[in-house]
């Protein structure tokens, strides 16, 4: 499933990062790596931006950048 | 002249007005520091200019401030690069630094907020961690002065030579390495070696960074397209 469906307090862990180009190696760079356990931690009240813990820091991505990241729900 | 990197809110501020005296204002919020700020330390009646960067999570920018970093390590060429690494959350900061060794060889990882990660029940393995990336690791603790005499140390070390690096180098996989090679040659006859990391910059051509050779460009001043 997409990172997206990911509802708040709930857990994960990344298996493929869609995309290509810059986007997608920013996105790595920011430590969504395949494995990596992710935590959808907090939301907007339009739930974009979306808060994620990764790696031990909180990030916020948007809807179009969650859209390309894919967990398995823990 | 000496850089600091790192991943932001890891203390890069505190290292820096710890090493100069300065009360460079820090803060805790992304993007504090937009511009570089320059200050000046002494150590063995030597002179050192020290530049603190923006906050980066990577040399491959996505944002103006991150673009300050990269042009900085990537033309300026400091003589020794300290990146300042959250001892708490080691994994994410090795990102940078692995990019940053992969640009130049002069590079000091420094372990900030090692009393933090203590707390939080992680050790590091200095020693290791130093072996396999084949660069000095110092830990530190920026705000009450722990490990500052021995950043010093070590960046007075690589400074005058007296300590060698070799970060290890990041092998890819057959077809880039030919890539990288083949890249290289076209790059040999349009720039000078001195001027940037041929290996690095072949790279980033074939990331595909456009915004870098558009910095290169205008660095250089190099009329019409370059390479590709």
């Amino acid at each position: 499933m997409k990172l997206t469906e990911l509802a708040v307090g709930k857990s994960g862990v990344i298996t493929s990062v869609a995309g290509g180009g810059m986007q997608r190696r920013r996105l790595l760079d920011l430590g969504f790596i395949p494995g990596s356990r992710v935590e959808n931690v907090r939301c907007s009240p339009t739930g974009n931006p979306t808060a994620y813990l990764i790696k031990g820091t909180l990030i916020a991505l948007r809807r179009e950048e969650s859209d390309m990241l894919f967990v398995k729900m823990l | 002249m000496i850089a600091l990197v790192g991943n932001p809110n890891t203390g890069k501020s505190t290292i820096f007005n710890t090493l100069t005296g300065m009360r460079q204002y820090t803060g805790n919020w992304p993007g504090k520091t937009v511009l570089q700020t320059q200050g000046f330390y002494r150590f063995n009646n030597r002179h050192y200019k020290l530049v603190d960067l923006p906050g980066s999570y990577s040399l491959l920018p996505s944002s103006p401030d991150e673009e300050v970093a990269r042009d900085f390590i990537c033309f300026a060429r400091p003589d020794c690069t300290i990146v300042v690494a959250d001892a708490a959350c080691l994994e994410r900061n090795l990102n940078l630094a692995l990019q940053v060794m992969e640009i130049t060889p002069r590079v000091v990882l420094c372990l900030n907020l090692i009393d933090e990660a203590k707390r939080k029940g992680i050790s590091v393995d200095i020693l290791s961690l130093s072996k396999e990336l084949g660069v000095p690791v110092v830990p530190t603790v920026a705000l009450n002065n722990y490990g500052i005499e021995d950043l010093k140390k070590t960046i007075a070390a690589l400074v005058e030579g007296k300590l060698e690096c070799s970060p290890r180098r990041i092998e890819y996989d057959d077809e880039v390495e030919r890539l990288v090679e083949d890249i290289e040659s076209h790059i040999n006859p349009i720039i000078p070696r001195s001027l940037i990391n041929f290996r690095w910059l072949a790279l980033r051509i074939i990331d595909g960074d456009s915004k870098l050779l558009e910095a290169i460009r205008s660095y250089l001043h190099l009329e019409g397209e370059i390479l590709i």
